[in-house]
């Protein structure tokens, strides 16, 4: 497969990160070689792991309700997740490298509290914190917290966006230079009253000292995922990287153009932002076995009793007694605004349920595929299949054709399921001259080839 | 040979470079690493090389200052300010050590016990079963305006024994009972054997035991369950600082461990006799709530030694050090009288605040520890594998199961 390049400037080099999996149906609990996902034995393994693959960073997804389905707490997949703030200290210790990246909600915390955590794993991890801004909104979750309610979802962005200016305005109120901790004239200070802050605006009326001196990265890495308009464009004016789903070749180039294309407008350049798609990878010893063994693990992901529930979230009904190894449905898609399934970052994203119906209607009538069958082929998530040599390719191909920067991969076993990648592509990546082989800096943002924040 | 009381059980509270304010200027203190992972695992490792049962972490949400009660912040140079979160703080040394307990302070008045619900629980499994936590309130203006959610009236440390002072009071730890109620809600929302991983039917956890908590409260309302399964302990072990009613009655309603902050041994009478009365009055006779006393240590070989080393602490200070709790300037040899004499008359345990870091911790490590085990008082090993453990806490079931937990 032949991919067009650019030659006129050396190769890019790829960025690699590790997404320890979690609630969803890419994990496959089922498999004998599955560990736990909550012991931390599991997150030292995956953690150790990514570091000798010297990926970046790992990353730790939120969501701050068990997910429900019908009224009933979904069960199918893995359920339950440790704190993101206290499992990436705690990796802090057992790591000297990798970047440790948490999802932080701007809807149920609040600036200081959350400027304050990523401050001091920033300090506790010697700069190696990074912060995904997410903008999870609705009242479901918001039944777990002291605001009870929820944000209308026009406002979610506006909240993200204060919040984000609020935390970085208590992160810049230390200059770095003011603790003399002299022991002879008795100044611990240089100057008094560092740390002193005020902001107010549409979100926030707060005021005081910020109490965590400066980091040594000054501010954690932003990372952004939302993919609206509205998403795209906060990315634009004030995130780092940004995760996307779009890990395809046509996909990832407009993604690629559309969201580097917003920078100028915010007075970044091209570099200031890094696209780091989700990415999953199934790898063999050739592309057939690969294929084989993706086959397989897509009947893993998707068993009966997920088709149906996969089913029920686009068509937004009780579809239980739906037959999954049937056609599809001919009843048409509910659009109660009242979803099926709640606590889903995605539950919304389904957009115009008849018109996706009919979409996969269409495929599945064209191939002559039963539900569980057209699930199969329409949720397909796997980006890189094949062998270590057309993985490594594929993978360079990509980012060299701007489809992206680098990739956050998604093993589908718990904890060792990134092993193979590191043990077989990491070093054909290098062999290449697109991937490092030793870190470069000390700080996550050294890694990543970000400057320094500017005040 | 057995001792004749039941051993005392120690902690140290670790806050910044010791709780004297001018500890920092000691000669072995280290002021420019308190933002320092390294500084924070080295302290931690001495409390455990001393076979201490845990070491709290002292923490504000707002900056450090002389005067607590204050509506400003005070602009001095010559302390030190500035902090790490101690949730996090503990959680970065957990990995590094074995067996013990870790106990971070949180502010309970401006937080959400969700998030710290799954914090602690995280934490314990960090720590493979070593977690508590110490709630503390916060009801002032300076704290509430990093929020800026809530309203606090403006009142002084006297002020507090007014009508809206004690109104306050009444609210506030009213209020953390409530958070403690829900801690304690959520980490029973899993019962114990909740995660299944059954194949045949495909199901990863037995729904039937994940429990929606459902608590109504007056500052909140938490539906649940958590999204972090059961922790190791089950439920990790709570603690709070108490100086008098309000504050005690939340010990006898809600912690594990209260610390309490006696003159002479005779106030420790009258204050475990209020503490065991709201600990009946919550229907909690059955459960072991430890009195702990809290004593702020500096020693030295001589007792003339430890009362210089106060005195040019204070001319450091500018002032003569006042605590909250009693300052003892002394031998090792002293204060293992001082802690007989106190254990006897009640108190199951000692939260003793270092003067100094390090130096008064390791008087308490190398000198204080092994003069108590001479005298029979305190263990000559770690065997027990989790804080609970540690304490003579028994394991709770989950308040929701059902069925009898299934044997390991
Ligand atoms: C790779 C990736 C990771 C994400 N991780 C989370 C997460 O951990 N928690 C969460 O609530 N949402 C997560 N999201 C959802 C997005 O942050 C965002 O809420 C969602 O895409 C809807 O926003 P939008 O309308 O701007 O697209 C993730 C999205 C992507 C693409």
């Amino acid at each position: 497969m032949s991919t067009p390049h650019r030659t006129d400037r050396p190769k890019k080099q790829i960025h690699l990160a590790a997404h320890f999996p979690g609630v969803n149906n890419t994990t496959v609990w089922s498999d004998p070689a599955s560990g736990s996902h909550i012991e931390f034995d599991s997150f030292v393994e995956f953690a150790q792991i990514a570091e000798r693959g010297l990926f970046d960073f790992m990353f730790l997804a939120e969501g701050l309700r068990l997910r429900e389905q019908a009224g009933e707490i979904y069960d199918l997949d893995v359920v339950g997740r440790p704190d993101t703030f206290t499992i990436l200290a705690a990796l802090a210790a057992v790591t000297e490298h990798l970047g440790l990246t948490g999802t932080i909600n701007s809807t149920f915390n609040e600036p200081y509290e959350v400027a304050r955590q990523f401050a001091s794993l920033d300090h506790l991890s010697d700069g190696r914190a990074a912060w995904n801004v997410v903008t999870s909104w609705d009242a479901f979750t918001g039944e777990n917290f002291r605001r009870g309610g929820y944000l209308p979802q026009g406002e979610r962005y506006e909240r993200a966006r204060t919040f984000l200016d609020a935390a970085t305005r208590l992160w810049d109120t230390w200059k770095g230079d003011e603790i003399l901790a002299d022991k002879a004239s008795g100044e611990f200070l240089s100057t008094p009253a560092p740390g002193a802050f005020e902001h107010h605006d549409s979100q926030f009326d707060i005021s005081g000292r910020f109490n965590v001196p400066r980091s040594p990265q000054g501010r954690p890495v932003i990372f952004q995922a939302g993919d609206s308009e509205e998403g795209r464009d906060f990315a634009a004016a004030k995130a780092d990287a940004i995760f996307s789903r779009h890990s395809h070749l046509d996909d990832g180039q407009r993604f690629y153009v559309d969201v580097k294309g917003r920078l100028e407008r915010f007075g970044r350049r091209h570099e200031d932002l890094l696209i780091l798609p989700a990415a999953t990878f199934v790898l063999a010893d050739t592309d057939a076995e690969a294929v084989e063994l993706a086959r397989e693990i897509r009947l893993q992901q998707v068993s009966p009793a997920t088709a149906i529930k996969l089913l029920e979230q686009l068509w937004n009904r009780d579809l239980s007694d739906h037959d999954p190894d049937g056609p599809l449905p001919t009843v048409d898609p509910s659009e109660n605004d009242d979803l099926i399934a709640k606590g889903r970052a995605s539950a919304r994203s389904h957009g115009d349920r008849l018109e996706q119906a009919e979409r996969w209607r269409a495929i599945s009538q064209a191939k002559g595929l039963s539900t569980r069958e057209t699930i199969v082929e329409v949720t397909g998530r796997q980006s890189f299949i094949g062998s270590a040599e057309t993985i490594a390719s594929t993978i360079d191909d990509f980012v060299q054709a701007d489809a992206a920067d680098g990739y956050i991969l998604v093993p589908h076993i718990t904890p060792g399921g990134l092993a193979p990648f590191v043990d077989h592509v990491v070093p054909l990546l290098q062999e290449r001259g697109v991937f490092r082989t030793a870190y470069e800096g000390t700080t996550l943002r050294e890694n990543l080839g970000l400057r320094e924040p500017t005040r | 040979m057995s001792a004749p009381t039941p051993r005392l059980r120690l902690a140290v509270a670790l806050d910044g470079a010791g709780w004297h304010p001018a500890a920092w200027r000691e000669p072995n203190a280290r002021p420019g690493d308190l933002l320092k992972p390294g500084y924070w695992a080295d302290l931690v490792r001495e409390a455990e090389s001393g076979l201490l049962d845990f070491v709290t972490i002292e923490d504000s949400l707002s900056i450090q200052t002389d005067a607590p009660f204050a509506t400003e912040d005070d602009d001095r140079t010559d302390r030190v300010r500035g902090r790490l979160d101690a949730v996090l703080v503990a959680s970065r040394i957990a990995p590094l050590t074995r067996h013990i307990g870790i106990v971070p302070t949180v502010v309970v008045t401006h937080t959400e016990p969700f998030h710290l619900s799954k914090a602690i629980a995280t934490l314990d499994y960090v720590s493979r079963g070593r977690a508590g936590v110490r709630v503390q309130v916060a009801p002032r203006p300076r704290d509430a305006a990093l929020f800026g959610r809530r309203e606090f009236p403006d009142l002084s440390y006297a002020d507090l024994r007014s009508p809206a002072g004690e109104g306050l009071l009444r609210e506030t730890f009213a209020e953390a009972a409530d958070y403690v109620e829900v801690l304690r809600r959520l980490w029973d929302s899993w019962e114990d054997d909740a995660e299944i991983r059954d194949v045949a039917t495909g199901r990863f956890i037995d729904r039937d035991k994940i429990h929606y908590i459902d608590f109504e409260g007056l500052h909140f309302d938490v539906k649940g369950p958590s999204i972090t399964p059961r922790p190791p302990q089950g439920q990790p072990v709570v603690a709070a600082l108490a100086h008098r009613d309000r504050p005690f009655e939340l010990v006898g309603t809600s912690a594990d461990v209260g610390f309490v902050t006696p003159r002479t041994a005779a106030d420790i009478a009258s204050i475990t006799a209020e503490i065991r009365a709201a600990q009946s009055a919550a229907g909690r006779d059955d459960e072991t709530v430890h009195v702990f006393g809290d004593v702020v240590v500096l020693l030295d070989e001589t007792e003339q030694g430890a009362q210089d080393r106060l005195a040019r602490l204070n001319e450091a200070a500018g002032a003569a050090y006042e605590s909250d709790a009693l300052v003892f300037a002394g031998t090792p040899e002293g204060l293992a009288d001082l802690l007989a004499t106190w254990h006897a008359a009640g108190l199951s345990g000692f939260r003793l605040r270092p003067a100094v870091l390090p130096d008064d911790l390791r008087q308490i490590t190398q000198r204080l520890v092994p003069e108590l085990q001479r005298r029979g008082l305190f263990h000559d090993a770690y065997d027990a594998a989790t804080l609970r453990g540690a304490l003579g806490l028994p394991r709770p079931t989950s308040r929701y199961a059902t069925t009898e937990g299934t044997p390991a």
